[in-house]
Formats: C-alpha cells, structure tokens, sequence
C-alpha cells in the first residue's frame, strides 16, 4: 500500500506551497500589518529602558540583538508571562506532560514491560504528543439524549478550575500569578469547584453508568474535603498565616512535616482521594462503571479533562511541597552569577565583549535566589508526584463503603490529633517566640 | 409479574431500583450480560444472560468423524485446550477400544497440567484488572509466556495444540524436553510464590474480597458447583482423587480445600492448584518412562462397534468436565454432550450477588471461575 498518493508530482506539491507562501504574505502585509498598527493606537506602548516601544523598536531587535534583552525582560515582568508561562499554565503543563510520560514508563518498568518505546526516537518521548494529536482529531460524539450546554461546558470548566489552583501555587520567591492573602482559604474554595464540575458532566450526560460515577465521586470528594481542611490548619496554627508565600517563607530552617507528619500522611491520603488515583479511582472503576463520569465523553472533551486531571495533580503536588516539604527552600545550590564579568564584560585584546542588559535581567528577575528556588521546588514537587504515582502498581482499588469509612471516621480523627499536636507545640514554645522560630 | 408471551414477562419494578444491563460491551463482563438491578450501591437481584457465543459444537460433532472432531472441540476453551480434549479422548479411547501406551499416558497428564496453569494465569490476570490491580494484570499475562512456550515445544502451536488423540497424543516429545520442563517448572513455581507478596497479601485485596459473595458448603454442594469454587466452599473434591483416569492415580495428587468460601478463598484455590501442578509435573517427569512408543496407530475412519454410549469426566482448570458420547457404529458421533463447570459456576451467581455491593460485582463474578465461551459451547 502505498502512502503517497497516486498521481502527486513533486513539481506541484511546490507550486502549491509557493502558492499558499504568496497569499499569506499578500494577506499579511494588506491586512495584517495595517490592523497591527490600528491597534496600536489604541493600546498605551510599554516604556522600556526610557525608551516608548514603537513597534520600530520592536522590529529593530531582529537587526540588533542587545536590544533583545531589555525586551524580554520586560516581558518576563509582565501579568501575562507569570499567567501563560512560568509560575502559571505552561510551566505546570510541561511538569504535568512530564509525569504522565514518567508514570507510564514507571508503571511499565512495575509491570515488567516496556511502555511506550517507539514514537519518537529515545523511549518514545512523544507518545504523548501522538497521544494528543489523535485525541484532537477523533470526532466529538454527544449522546441524544445530553444535557448539550452544560455537557459541553463541563470539561472546560474542569480545565479552568485546575488551571485557577495552579494560579495559586507559589514556585520561588515572589513568583507565585494570585498571591492572596487568604491563599489557602481560596485553594479550598478551588477544590469546591470540582465534585460540582464532575456531577453536572455526569448528571448532564443522562447516561446511568456516568451518572453512577458521578455520585461516587461526589461522595469521594465531599467526604475527603473535610479531612483535607482539617490536616491543614496545624500548618496553618504553627504558621499564623494563611498566604502560600508567607507559608513557604516560613520554613526557612526546617519543613513542617518534621513537626506535623500526621497531617502531612493525612493530608496525602486525602491527596490520592482527591486526584481520584489508584487505589481510589472509585469514580473511573472500569471493571464495575465502565470509565464513571468520564464514559460519554469523547475526543478532546476526554483530553481536556485527563489534561485538568494532571494539571490538579501538579498543584496537588506542589501545594503539599508548599505546606510540609518547605516550599522552595533548600541549600544554595545555582553558582552566583559573575557580575563584574558580566557588568565590565571580556577584554580580549582592542575587542571588549560586553552585553548590555544582560546584567539588569539577571539581578532583578532571573536571580539566583528565584532559580535555585525553582530549582528545589521542582525536584521536591517531582518527588511527591512520584510517590502519588506509584500505588498505582501496588493497590487494587476499594470500595465505597471502605471509602467513605477510611474519610470519616479514620482521617478525621486523625486531622485533629494533628491539630492538637501543632496548638501543643505553639502553647509549649517550643515553636514561636522564645523557640525554635 | 404477567407474561405477555412464554419466557417474556413484565415486570413491575420500584421507583427507587436502576436496572443496568452489565455486557455484553461492558470492560467487566466478558462475552455475557448481567442484567443487574441495584438499590443505590446494593444489587438486588442479578440475572445472568450467556449465550452471545453459542456455536453448536455439539451439532458439528455429529457431522465429523472422531479426528475431525478434535481441533474444533477444543475451541471453547483455547486457553485450557487440552484439558477440554481430555474427556473426549477417554470416551473415544473406550468406544473404539484402544490400549493407550504408558507413556503416551504420562505426556498427557503433563500437558494437562501445564495447560491448567496456563489457563489459571489468564484467569488470574483478569481478576487482577477487574480489582483494579494493573500490575496483576500483566505479571501473570507476562509470566504465562514461559508456559505457552514449553507447550510450543511440545505440541508445535501455542494456543490451541489439538495435541490430545484417541491412542496417545500426536507427537513424541521433543529431545531434551525433560530439563527444559523441569527448569521452566521451576522458575514458574519460583515465580508465582512472588504474587503472594504483591496481591493475595495485599491489605486491600484481603479488605476487599474477603466475607464478599460467601457461598456455604451446603449451598455449594446443592447449586452443583464444582472445581475451585466449590473447594473454597470446604468440600474436598477433585476429579484427580476420587476418579483418576490415565496415570493420575500413581501419583501424590493434593487437594486444596479452604473453608471461608468467600470470594478471596475463591480466588486463592486457583492459585494453590498452579503451586500443586508444579508438584505433579515434576513427579510425571520422574516416573515417566523414558523411551516407547506415545500413540496407537489408527485404522483411517475408525468406528465404534454397535450402539455404545460412553461418560468420562476430568479435572479442568474450571472444575469437572464432562463428555458424553453415544457411537451408532458409524465413523460420526450419533450425539456429543459436553457438561461444562463454567456453565455449572455461573448458576451460584445470581445467589452470590444478591444483597452485595455494585463494587464487589467483577469480583465475585470472576472469582467463580467462569468462562463464558465454554459456557455458551
């Protein structure tokens, strides 16, 4: 069989590329480049090292590139950089990809097979992206008798909740996208949102298996909240704050879990409750309801919520970092930069090799204070995900009954032991004033 | 309830009550549907529905004669395809009259248990994913292999091997096969003592599965179970025991009994009985003769003399396996009547599940050792 088509010639396929080249340019500079400008007027231009960035500017880096840098600096201080790309979406996206790539090898090195070997060329690095791209192209099917509006809503709502929690999780020093005040009230608030999201994608499918998970993970989530809520506030009481930042901060010399490993395995547990893993996927059992919530949904309506599924379980992760793990404290491990180097740059000979901008970038935003930072949050947040992860080859998985039993009468009583343990320790001195810290 | 035709009814059923018809398209059901009527978690009744893969073997026995028969038969079951050989080949054996030579004898009796395991490693690697333990689900599918290739070397196909004929079985075995039986049998042993560690001691297996679907030793005995559901019931009954065909009764055959019944002593027999084969295998390697001839050879057509009619049963992965043949005189069966335990197992079901809980459907329902296909025949 052959792949190529029939009747192609080469001389062709060229005449139509150059052809569709011709008509972008045509289209980009008639209409494109003229509406670029319309908008403009409207937009106030940033100011950049006291110069107004004119889109002369803008165009100018191409030809000289010392005039990049003070660019993408400002671009980095930007609202939108910290929403799409570092602290926020891409960042987490990239973590997330990362683990379902690792979780599928680790599992198969578990299971004593291979895993995904031959898309891409090392290890099937790309399954993932093949993954996706099939995920995009199926056809979306809604079932007859689907609530429509909110069938359809549902997945997206379940992407933008996850994404909102990520918002909230602070990476390094200052680079967190919400820094709230009340921070952790407003994670609750967040994980609210998601037993709502999966009982309308359930109950708005109309389909009885659908519906049967959906219960069930109203029940798993519901049940877990409580305990969850309750493992925090020992962190909460020994802290006397609720903002992640200032919480992190706060573990400077030792991380809490040292004080409070109770809430930190109750809050864990919840953690797997919560993410719906392995030994409690009660709402996806295939075995008993098919997929649960998840049965009607097709295409990249399952993609963007197996997408919301992972970007929940890096802030998961993360949030459990932040917490008990000490946040993004750890040794200096990043070498300082050489400034003088870097401020007089290299003489060699008549030639001085200076880059201007460079230094301003890296002591005010990329410090080695915010990569080293980045750098122990990403490996503690990596550990965690491992150990979320690996039940997964050990557990089967539980019963309802054996749930809803373990939330509310195990891990309850065990949150307030772990809240008695931490007002203890304030009222004792050993922490706070006079104490350790 | 009032029926509006024979064997259709309407019935009246509660506000509160979903009916959910579990299969045939169902992950969790097989080639079979449950119609399953729940009250919020708890089942309260269950109708089994088999026979989405009947395929009239017994009608295509009658058109073939006693060769022939041989590779189609064995289609029921392809995972334990010389276990469901077994019974025919007695029968046809004691219609025809032939001696069959000691060890051609012996060969079957390994097969037969090689064959077992591998048809219990399947099983065990479905009722690992139906708890939603993936791992279980492929270490035994993995470890299957070592089995299917020693079968491989014996009888030249890796699932079905159409290797049992009346007189003896098709081929000698190859050279060198004993040492390299023994050293797979061993490693299997060594290899199957590790799942122990991983899913039969598992704290939430054992939460699970254990006092779920308990069937007692009087129900057992009454429902007509048999095989492995019916030793967990604490009934000590093993075809291989109490009636020993071929060499069975030279060798040290133990039975694994437990007491509970429930769907985790259900689910433990299976493997004791692998850990057991690997016991017989190797006594069968020991005192199996070394050289002779393995089968009798046959006139081309062969007929059984006048009308004769002949039962003969085995201990199959599943249970007691039975096969009626009635011979006319003519090269054909006049009628084959195969008695399944799969089919036998399923009846206990809708008693197990009634008053259970929706999540322990797979389990108790995989725990009876059920194969639909041998069911539906």
């Amino acid at each position: 069989m052959s792949v190529i088509a029939p009747n192609f010639k080469l001389s062709s396929f060229i005449k139509s590329l150059l052809d569709n080249i011709f008509w972008i340019l045509l289209l980009l500079v008639l209409i494109g480049i003229p509406l670029v400008f319309m908008v403009l007027f409207v937009i106030p231009l940033p100011v950049i090292d006291g110069e107004l960035l004119t889109p002369f500017l803008a165009l100018s880096w191409i030809a000289d590139p010392s005039r990049t840098l003070p660019i993408i600096q400002a671009f980095l201080e930007t609202d939108i950089f910290r929403v799409m790309a570092f602290p926020g979406f891409g960042f987490a996206a990239l973590l997330a990809a990362g683990t379902i790539f690792a979780e599928r090898k680790m599992m198969a090195k578990i299971q004593l097979r291979v895993g995904p070997f031959y898309c891409g060329k090392f290890e099937g690095i790309l399954q993932l992206m093949g993954d996706g791209l099939k995920l995009i192209s199926k056809e979306i099917i809604i079932p007859a008798k689907a609530d429509k509006p909110i069938f359809w809503a549902a997945p997206v709502m379940f992407v933008a909740a996850a994404a909102a929690f990520v918002a909230l999780i602070p990476v390094a020093p200052g680079w967190v996208v919400a820094d709230v005040d009340l921070g952790l009230l407003a994670v609750f608030a967040v994980i609210g949102f998601f037993p709502i999201i999966t009982i309308l994608s359930a109950w708005s499918a109309n389909s009885k298996y659908p519906f049967i998970g959906g219960i069930r993970a109203l029940f798993q989530m519901v049940s877990f909240e409580i305990p969850l809520i309750l493992s925090l506030l020992g962190v909460v009481i020994l802290t006397g704050s609720l903002n992640l930042s200032e919480i992190a901060a706060s573990q400077s010399n030792f991380p809490w879990i040292i004080f409070l490993p109770v809430g930190a395995i109750v809050f864990f547990i919840t953690m797997l409750a919560e993410l719906e893993r392995i030994p409690f996927d009660l709402p996806e059992a295939e075995s008993e309801i098919v997929a649960g919530w998840l049965t009607e949904l097709s295409g990249m309506m399952y993609g963007l919520v197996q997408l919301g599924s992972y970007l929940k379980l890096y802030a998961f992760a993360g949030l459990f970092v932040v917490l008990f793990l000490g946040g993004w404290n750890g040794p200096m491990v990043v070498p300082s930069f050489p400034m003088e180097l870097i401020e007089n740059g290299i003489e060699m000979g008549p030639i001085t090799l200076k880059i201007s901008g460079l230094a301003p970038l890296l002591s005010e935003v990329i410090t080695q204070e915010m990569l080293n930072g980045t750098l122990w949050f990403v490996l503690k947040t990596v550990g965690v995900i491992f150990f979320i992860i690996l039940p997964r080859g050990v557990f089967p998985r539980i019963r309802v009954d054996m749930l809803l039993d373990l939330g509310w009468s195990k891990l309850i009583g065990l949150a307030f032991v772990n809240i008695f343990i931490a007002l203890g320790l304030l009222y004792a001195g050993v922490l706070g004033p006079g104490g350790l810290q | 309830m009032n029926e509006i035709m024979p064997g259709l009814a309407l019935q009246k059923v509660d506000e509160r009550i979903m009916t959910l018809n579990v299969g045939p398209q169902h992950p969790g059901s097989g080639h079979m549907r449950l119609i399953v009527q729940i009250d919020g978690d708890y089942i309260v009744a269950c109708d089994p529905d088999p026979g989405y893969v009947h395929r009239g073997e017994e009608k295509m026995a009658e058109y073939r004669n006693y060769i022939l028969n041989i590779p189609h038969l064995e289609r029921p079951v392809i995972h334990d395809s010389c276990n469901v050989l077994y019974p025919y080949v007695l029968g046809v054996e004691e219609i025809l009259g032939i001696e069959v030579p000691e060890r051609a004898k012996y060969v079957r009796v390994i097969a037969s248990e090689l064959n077992r395991c591998i048809y219990i490693m399947y099983w065990l690697a479905i009722y690992g994913i139906f708890l939603g333990h993936s791992t279980m689900f492929m270490w035994p599918a993995g470890d299957r292999e070592l089995l299917i290739d020693l079968m491989e070397k014996m009888t030249g196909a890796r699932v079905t091997h159409a290797h049992f004929i009346p007189g003896g079985v098709r081929n000698d075995l190859p050279p060198n096969f004993e040492d390299v039986c023994l050293r797979h049998v061993n490693y299997f042993e060594k290899r199957i003592k590790e799942y122990s560690a991983v899913f039969y001691d598992n704290p939430i297996l054992i939460a699970r599965t254990k006092d779920t679907g308990v069937l007692s030793r009087q129900d057992a005995i009454r429902l007509g179970t048999t095989g492995s559901v019916l030793r967990a019931s604490g009934v000590d009954y093993d075809l291989r025991k109490k009636e020993p065909y071929d060499v069975y009764d030279e060798l040290d055959v133990h039975t694994n009994v437990m007491k509970e019944g429930d769907s985790y002593a259900r689910s433990k027999i299976p493997w004791l009985d692998m850990l057991e084969s690997c016991n017989i295998i190797r006594q069968a390697l020991q005192k199996m003769p070394k050289s002779g001839s393995v089968r009798v050879k046959l006139k081309p057509n062969p007929k059984g003399k006048g009308l004769t009619s002949v039962y003969k049963r085995v201990e199959s992965g599943r249970g007691s396996l039975g096969c009626y043949v009635v011979s006319d005189g003519k090269p054909e069966p006049y009628r084959l009547k195969l008695s399944v335990p799969s089919f036998r197992n399923l009846i206990a079901l809708p008693y197990l599940l009634k008053g259970e809980k929706l999540g322990n459907m797979p389990s108790v329902y995989w725990s009876l050792n059920y194969w639909p296909v041998e069911a539906d025949r």
